[in-house]
């Protein structure tokens, strides 16, 4: 079956003062239908780039150097700007980490849903029977009234149902959530993950949810890709990745979170030394300056190793560090 | 015990609800919301008192009534000797407590240098320095930045680097108390800690009492002695570290402590889902504030307002609280 | 910190701030300069060559009164300068400080300080300058007078909404907290970030203040007859401007410019200032 999405040698730099930087360099990809598929990574991961680059909404001075993307078999990389609306909000939707921001503040909750229906061939009753639907499944209590309310008259939890109801609306092949509950509060943190859950199953879509919280992805998702300085270094089943890392830098970013500690430690593991400046990479294994087990081989770029099940990380040790 | 660096008794902040000419029309009650609702506890010298609690809680709130960045509409503060609640010179009271802000980068001044950051309380409380950069420099090491750092300014800086800028800056003085808003929030993970082993070292090193508001719940154990839970202004649950969160007694603790979710794809525990969202301050529910999402309310919580009940080094504000030994 | 890092690095690497610092460095060297450069005596009247077209002895030709434009147009930029930099100097220092008090006041003096600033700057600047003229006497004062009602409301109002935006600031509650003093605050923190917006604004005023001072000399009610300013010399091209528009054409060119040169320099300032602005690093 072909994937719904699948992103191959997908290399991106920006044009800056000091050169190019380059943002995603060979990141590879896949989205099978159907699953929740999650990236994690820290800041300067390139996760937003990744994003952005999925919608081919790009800054004007990025630029893709090579690579594919492709939404069920469909290049989008070489899409015509005509067909990439079509495809954006009805194929492809996105959930963002602000609600506020994403949401139109003059206009009401039902006419903004009511907007994105504009393709299809209903009447205005009915769009907006449709509208108090989504709302109502999303979970937010009097949806028809909710549908003559402006966005800040609801509280944050109830703006981010709204978001997600906009873009399952359509019901997308695709729903990218772009940290959608990081600006939420633990207790409302979780309905959203249930919610989202609960949404996939019914609709049926895929979903790439990015998040720097290694627990909700734990959580939610299928399949994890960890992302650290421009390249994907890992990607397997969660409990794979989770449970045994095939990459030194995964395995230190489990190790470093707090709650896998249940009694207090004198010393929290934290990952020394910064990201490589972009602008010049090293040659070789982008971990290696931050990596215990660098050796003379880490000079040379590693390939991919494959680990049991679908499970590679970008690391010559893997097979040790996995063990 | 010896006596509480810092004991606050039935503190309460107000906030403006209306303003304009809707301030003027509306009965007095309803002018003015309580951000903090009747706050007391103590801090013993040395601890350290962790404050969490979710959006809209009032935890930042507290932190900055207690060192008069918002003025209190009732109840008592007191830092050792002094009557923070009768206008003390806070000038003087300021270099014994130091505070931490949320935001790592947008705490420091954007247009001074890194050196000039650090040895700003020194101006500010005219104390003379002999060698500046030197002392900067000692300043930085003990926050682990080396002397590279002195002439960057803060939005060369990244979130981690920034806030050990904050830590060196925050221990100049050799305060007795800090104050830490959300000491990691904008960090990553793997600099997380680096900054808790910072502050966990620093507490060591200079004997400090320091209070730690976050909504962090994975770090509380590693980092405090202490915990209070805050709801909607008031605290629901207070206690030793381990007990709160091994065994909570409060309803909203425990949901709020399950609903942590962990980085063990196995570990699916027992989750208590809790239904809507706080409470806005202007439409406090009657009785418990916690009965309209509680799992466990039953009809008279809706009436009748549960008292902060203390028994032994822990307390709950439940008329029905979860057993403590389960 | 390297060169091409600082504020004046990165202004050298921006072809419009560099066209911008041209212009305007010329036109201070004219200013500095003008008792040397000129060919000419600018009061001298040669009758014999009255109207004369730009030649080589009268570079940019003569006026009505044998009088070399170029020596008078160099003479008039000291002018132009003296009543642009006096002018934005004390509105600027009048709008800082009135915008800081708005800024921390308390809210019934932001109020009706809001007030006199929106009334001020509703106010037609034409309108007041023939009003003020014709109750004082005719001169650079009246002009600086003119500009600096009219223009210090804008400061005050830039300088107002700065001020409000930084008092919450998160670095300024740590000021407080570590126990600053309000002037520590003021001066030290407050000040040195409300002075980028202000001085962007400061160039892109001084071109509009040289403008009003060449109109308000255009409608007579400048500077006294006699004087070289830009807008006198416009004066005197416009009445024969049929038969020798080199006069008004070589008047006009010095306004242009120096507008060009002020407002590229504010917006390359700008540019660099507000990294919100700034395109693609």
């Amino acid at each position: 079956m072909t994937d719904t999405l699948n992103v191959d040698g997908l290399t991106v730099h920006y044009a800056t003062r000091e050169g190019a930087l380059q943002a995603l360099r060979d990141v590879a990809l896949d989205v099978p239908p159907g699953q929740i598929v999650g990236i994690v990574g820290e800041s300067g991961c390139g996760k937003s780039t990744l994003i952005n680059a999925l919608l081919q909404l790009m800054p004007e001075n990025a630029r893709i150097a090579s690579g594919a993307i492709r939404l069920e078999g469909e290049d989008l990389i070489g899409a015509r700007a005509r067909r990439l609306r079509d495809l954006r909000g009805r194929d492809i939707a996105v959930v963002f980490q602000d609600p506020m921001t994403s949401l139109n503040p003059v206009l009401t909750i039902g006419r903004q849903m009511h907007d994105i229906q504009y393709r299809e061939k209903r009447s205005t009753a009915e769009k907006r029977r449709m509208a108090a639907e989504m709302l109502g499944r999303v979970g937010l209590p009097d949806p028809a009234a909710k549908l003559d309310a402006y966005p800040h008259e609801l509280s944050g939890g109830q703006r981010q149902r709204v978001a997600i109801a906009m873009a399952v609306l359509m019901r997308p092949r695709l729903l990218i959530a772009d940290e959608p509950t990081t600006a939420l509060d633990a207790t409302l943190e979780v309905q959203i993950i249930e919610l989202l859950k609960e949404l996939q199953q019914e609709i049926g879509c895929a979903i790439l949810f990015i998040s720097h919280h290694l627990g909700v992805i734990a959580e939610l998702c299928d399949r994890v890709v960890v992302m650290y300085a421009g390249e994907a270094v890992e990607e397997g089943p969660v409990a794979d990745v989770f449970q045994r890392p095939g990459h030194p830098y995964t395995a230190k970013l489990i190790e470093c979170d707090p709650g896998r500690m249940k009694t207090r430690v004198a010393q929290l593991p934290s990952i020394p030394g910064d990201l490589p400046d972009l602008t010049d990479p090293p040659a070789g294994c982008i971990f290696r300056d931050r990596c215990d087990r660098a050796a003379e081989r880490c000079r040379t770029r590693p390939d991919r190793v494959a680990l049991r099940g679908a499970h590679w990380a970008l690391c010559h040790f893997a097979a040790e560090v996995s063990a | 015990m010896s006596a509480p660096i810092l004991t606050l008794r039935d503190v309460v902040v107000e906030f403006p609800a209306l303003h304009g000419l809707k301030a003027l029309m509306a009965p007095s009650a309803e002018r003015r919301v309580q951000a903090l609702n009747g706050i007391s506890l103590s801090v013993q010298r040395g601890e350290t008192l962790a404050i969490v609690g979710e959006s809209g809680s009032g935890k930042t709130t507290l932190a900055r009534a207690i060192n008069g960045l918002l003025p209190l509409a009732g109840g008592e503060v007191w830092f050792n000797d002094t009557a923070l609640h009768a206008r003390p010179d806070w000038h003087a009271t300021r270099r014994q407590m130091a505070m931490m802000f949320q935001d790592p980068v947008g705490s420091l001044s954007p247009r001074k240098t890194v050196r000039d950051l650090v040895l700003e309380p020194f101006a500010i409380h005219r104390l003379r320095v002999d060698n500046a950069t030197a002392k900067a420099t000692e300043l930085l090491r003990d926050a682990g930045l080396n002397a590279d750092f002195l002439h960057r300014y803060p939005h060369q800086l990244s979130g981690g680097q920034a806030r050990r800028v904050g830590v060196a800056r925050a221990l100049a003085l050799n305060p007795a108390l800090v104050l830490a808003d959300e000491p990691t929030a904008g960090l990553d993970v793997s600099v997380q800690g680096e900054i808790l082993n910072l502050l966990n070292r620093i507490k060591g090193d200079h004997g400090l009492t320091t209070v730690i508001i976050t909504h962090n719940l994975n770090i509380l154990r590693h980092i405090a002695d202490r915990i209070a839970v805050m709801y909607l202004g008031r605290i629901v649950e207070i206690g030793p570290v381990a007990a709160i969160m091994e065994r909570p007694r409060h309803p909203y603790t425990a949901a709020l402590m399950s609903a942590n979710p962990e980085p063990d794809p196995t570990a699916r525990r027992e989750r208590i889902i809790l239904s809507g969202e706080t409470p806005a301050l202007t439409a406090r529910p009657p009785g418990c504030e916690f009965h309209t999402r509680c799992p466990v309310a039953r009809s008279d919580c809706a009436h009748r307002v549960p008292a902060l009940d203390a028994a032994g080094t822990r307390a709950v504000s439940c008329h029905y609280p979860l057993p403590e030994d389960a | 910190m390297s060169f091409r890092h600082t504020l004046a690095g990165r202004l050298m690497a921006d072809p419009m701030a560099v066209v911008a610092l041209i212009i305007i460095t010329a036109l201070v060297a004219i200013a500095v300069f003008a008792d040397v450069i000129s060919p000419h005596d600018h009061t001298a009247m040669n009758l014999a060559d009255r109207f004369a077209p730009p030649s080589s002895t009268y570079w940019l030709g003569t006026d009505n009164l044998g009088r070399d434009t170029f020596s008078r147009l160099a003479q008039g930029s000291r002018i132009a300068l003296y009543v642009a930099l006096t002018a934005v100097t004390i509105s600027g220092l009048i709008g800082l400080v009135l915008g800081m008090i708005a800024g921390f006041g308390p809210r019934w003096l932001d109020n009706l300080l809001l007030f006199i600033f929106d009334t001020l700057r509703a106010y037609p600047t034409i309108i007041l300058a023939l009003a003020l003229a014709a109750l004082m006497p005719r001169g650079l004062s009246t002009v600086i007078i003119v500009v600096v009602i009219t223009s210090f409301a804008e400061y005050g109002r830039v300088v107002r909404t700065q001020t409000l935006s930084l008092k919450n600031a998160e670095f300024i509650l740590a000021e407080r907290a570590m126990g600053a003093s309000f002037g520590r605050i003021v001066f030290h923190h407050v000040l040195p970030n409300v002075l980028g917006p202000f001085f962007i604004l400061a160039a892109m005023n001084l071109p509009v203040v040289i403008t009003i001072e060449a109109g308000m000399s255009f409608l007579g009610i400048g500077v006294p007859p006699g004087t070289p300013s830009w807008g006198a010399t416009l004066k005197d091209g416009f009445d024969y401007i049929r038969n020798t528009p080199w006069i008004i054409i070589a008047g006009g060119l010095p306004l242009i410019l120096v507008t060009l040169g002020f407002t590229f320099l504010g917006e390359a300032l700008r540019d660099q200032l507000d990294p919100k602005l700034r395109k693609s690093r």
